[in-house]
């Protein structure tokens, strides 16, 4: 599989105190563990992101565990509050024990 | 040396193992339900109603990516806010789908995502607050073509 690759979409500025959207995907099969090798029968072992987190300046805002039933590619919007201008922090925890990570900054004012 | 005699025996013996043995193992790979998941969740608290949204399409063509959608009313402060809230899919082989976790840095408790439904069934999410009680919604997917492959 192609390395993930992780895009967020998360607005440049905020008011002080203002709740943002905030839009992540990884590109990422997701594979549930479920499906069958149509040659050979065999299942094809789970491999997913089963945790994603968000943190700002250092404070989590949010966290997933996921289980396969989310889709391949998953994606996931969440909401925010923006306190101080700072930096958020994307983190996707893959099976096999690779990190993905992503950063933007937020500028308030 | 083996006979036939002692070949039944030891056959016998062997199949009621394995009839005993089958049960066990079977229970091991047992797969929580959705009531399974939802009472490890709350711990057998009891779950009210109306404060979580659960929004889902009526019908979705494609069952590998239905866009489900959850808010939890809660002015989200430190005191008072939405903690977890466990998505399941009733008729999926395993109902687990994900858990959302807020803090008061959220703001608010919103989150959506893109999940796989087998076919149609109940979408379930349970909101558990700060204060430890428990909040759920239900909605029913009409599923054309089920996403868990081949």
């Amino acid at each position: 599989m192609a390395k993930p690759k992780p895009r967020v979409k998360v607005p440049k500025k905020a008011k002080a105190g203002e709740v943002i959207t905030i839009k992540t995907l990884i590109s990422h099969k997701m594979e549930s563990g479920q499906r069958k090798d149509k040659k050979t029968g065999e299942l094809i072992p789970r491999q997913i992101i089963n945790n994603f987190k968000a943190e700002f300046n250092g404070q989590l805002v949010f966290e997933t565990d996921l289980e396969p039933a989310v889709s391949s590619n998953p994606y996931i919007q969440f909401s925010m509050k923006v306190p101080e201008s700072g930096e958020v922090v994307f983190t996707w925890t893959d099976d096999d024990g690779s990190v993905y990570t992503t950063s933007k900054k937020i500028a308030v004012g | 040396m083996l006979n036939r005699r002692d070949l039944i025996k030891y056959g016998s013996a062997g199949a009621a193992v394995a009839v005993l043995g089958v049960p066990q193992l079977a229970l091991a790979e047992t797969v929580p339900t959705t009531d399974d998941r939802i009472k490890e969740f709350t711990g057998g608290a009891q779950i009210g109603e109306g404060k979580v949204s659960l929004s889902t399409p009526e019908i979705a063509e494609n069952g590998n990516t239905v866009p489900v959608e959850v808010s939890v009313e809660s002015p989200m402060t430190a005191e008072d806010h939405v903690a977890e809230v466990l998505i399941l899919a009733d008729g999926n082989p395993r109902p687990g789908v994900a858990t959302f976790k807020f803090t008061e840095m959220s703001g608010e408790a919103f989150a959506s995502t893109r999940i796989r439904l087998a076919m149609t069934q109940d979408v379930v999410a349970v909101a558990k607050m700060s204060d430890g009680t428990f909040q759920m919604a239900r909605n029913t997917v009409k599923v054309t073509i089920g996403g868990c492959g081949g």
